[in-house]
């Protein structure tokens, strides 16, 4: 139950953050989850849901960063065939 | 798949390897707390790129796993009944009672239904007034804004044929367990990024401190989980002990402050006992006062029990990261997926089944079919 994969919110449907539900598309299937604990969210972000509730919004920027990091080791290791810390 | 594909990606997963195997000099002991985490290490043979140095050890995160027997036998006990519809995840199906479980009392007649979230229940409740709708409320910090939602729904309703048989646990007092027994050989935790999610990580904090513990906040990736490990030895390796997010794109200091407002009002922090580990102090939550009425155990009057685990059963050894599946010597002979002993064999997330699943032949040979 505590495997949970980011799913893309598609729409997005009541007023009240209590019972806010949106259809989160995760790879193809499309799943109705409650959107009450992410207020915040709007169309065409990612969520992580765990048993049908969107726990947490993915942030873009902070997702590059381990990215850049792996980038910022191959630009040393350029730099310094040795490798440095 | 956004957000997924480019975490799993071989090429930099060997990177990030390779870079671990150039700052370890030492040996150490790591333990990933989440079953989602273990099942991830196994099923992508992360724990095979590692230096021979470093040993990953599987931590007691599974809910399904970690839920008492006596917990089980109650389930099967409400579920049995003939008014009740009882609902529950489907991963808790399987899971041994010491008698049976709930599929078999399926299979005899008891209405059981897996729901995919606990409002599901809720739903069935107000669609069948005539019947008492039960749910199982298992899991961690990850599930336990789903329950409380569900309880405040039902109470806004003014359900009466709705409860909950509760049996939620919290992971910063089980990794004090651990940490405080003397047999302890962990000396950096990957903390549980979903959990995480909700309650942010200011908790770990005064864990990180005690114990001197390098604590790394990790997603369930392959890459996240190599960058988790990396960061855990790199703080090793220098000395430190420290509090760090590698998950930050989901998993914020603070947390999630709408959820930890519901969990707070509709929930009170308990004792637990914990599957194959025993009691933790204040490791679980169970209902509060004002919603006590949604209680299944005092609804149907279950008295207190006490049973014994199966002999052969190592699970809490397992649990506790003091053993590995494959040296219980009932693993995959006498106990298989199909026929489990023990909690850590049904669910996808326990390491015996993780094991069984992904390391039954040669361990050498599935990592390079990768
Ligand atoms: S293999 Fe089966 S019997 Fe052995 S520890 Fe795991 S669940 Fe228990």
């Amino acid at each position: 139950m505590c495997l949970a994969i980011p799913g893309k919110v598609v729409s997005i449907s009541g007023d009240d953050p209590l019972v806010r539900m949106g259809k989160i598309n995760f790879s193809g299937i499309i799943k109705e989850v409650s959107l009450a604990y992410v207020p915040e969210v709007v169309i065409g972000d990612y969520v992580i849901v765990h048993v049908g509730f969107a726990l947490s919004k993915v942030d873009e920027a902070e997702a590059q960063k381990v990215f850049e990091y792996l980038r910022q080791m191959d630009e040393l290791g350029d730099l310094e065939p040795e490798g440095v810390k | 798949m956004k957000f997924l594909d480019e975490y799993r990606d071989g090429e930099l997963a060997q990177k990030l390897a390779a870079e671990i195997h150039r700052v370890t000099t030492k040996s150490w002991t790591i333990m990933e707390v989440c079953g989602g985490q273990t099942h991830a290490i196994i099923k992508f043979g992360i724990d095979e790129l590692l230096p021979k140095q470093i040993t990953l050890i599987h931590g007691p995160g599974c809910p399904v796993c970690v839920t008492p027997l006596e917990v089980i036998d109650q389930a099967l006990k409400i579920a049995a009944r003939s008014e009740v519809v009882f609902t529950s995840f489907g991963d808790m199906l399987r899971v041994p009672g010491s008698t049976t479980d709930l599929l078999a009392v399926k299979a005899l007649g008891g209405d059981v239904r897996i729901v995919y979230s606990p409002l599901d229940a809720v739903k069935l409740a107000v669609e069948n007034p005539t019947r008492e709708v039960v749910f199982f409320g298992v899991g961690f910090e990850t599930t336990a804004p789903a329950t409380a939602m569900a309880v405040f729904q039902a109470a806004q309703k003014g359900l009466k044929n709705f409860s909950m048989l509760i049996s939620h646990v919290l992971v910063p007092p089980a990794i004090e367990a651990l940490m405080s027994s003397p047999n302890c050989r962990v000396q950096g935790f990957l903390a549980a990024g979903h959990v995480c999610a909700v309650m942010g990580y200011e908790e770990y904090f005064p864990l990180a401190k005690k114990y001197h513990i390098p604590i790394v906040v990790t997603g369930f990736e392959p890459l996240d989980i190599l960058h988790g490990i990396l960061l855990t030895v790199q703080q090793l390796e220098s000395g430190r002990a420290e509090v760090e997010n590698q998950y930050a794109r989901a998993v914020s200091r603070a947390g999630n402050l709408p959820a930890q407002d519901l969990i707070k009002k509709v929930f009170k922090i308990v004792p637990r006992k914990w599957r194959g580990i025993g009691e933790i102090p204040q490791s679980g939550l169970g209902l509060s006062a004002a919603y006590a009425v949604f209680d299944a155990a005092k609804k149907f009057k279950l008295a207190d029990h006490r049973v014994e685990e199966p002999a052969e059963c190592i699970a809490g050894l397992i649990l506790q990261g003091l053993k590995k599946p494959h040296e219980c010597p009932a693993f995959g002979t006498r106990c298989t997926p199909e026929h489990p002993f023990g909690a850590t064999m049904v669910s996808s997330e326990g390491a015996c089944a993780a094991y069984y699943r992904f390391r039954r032949h040669d361990a050498k040979e599935l990592a390079g079919a990768k």
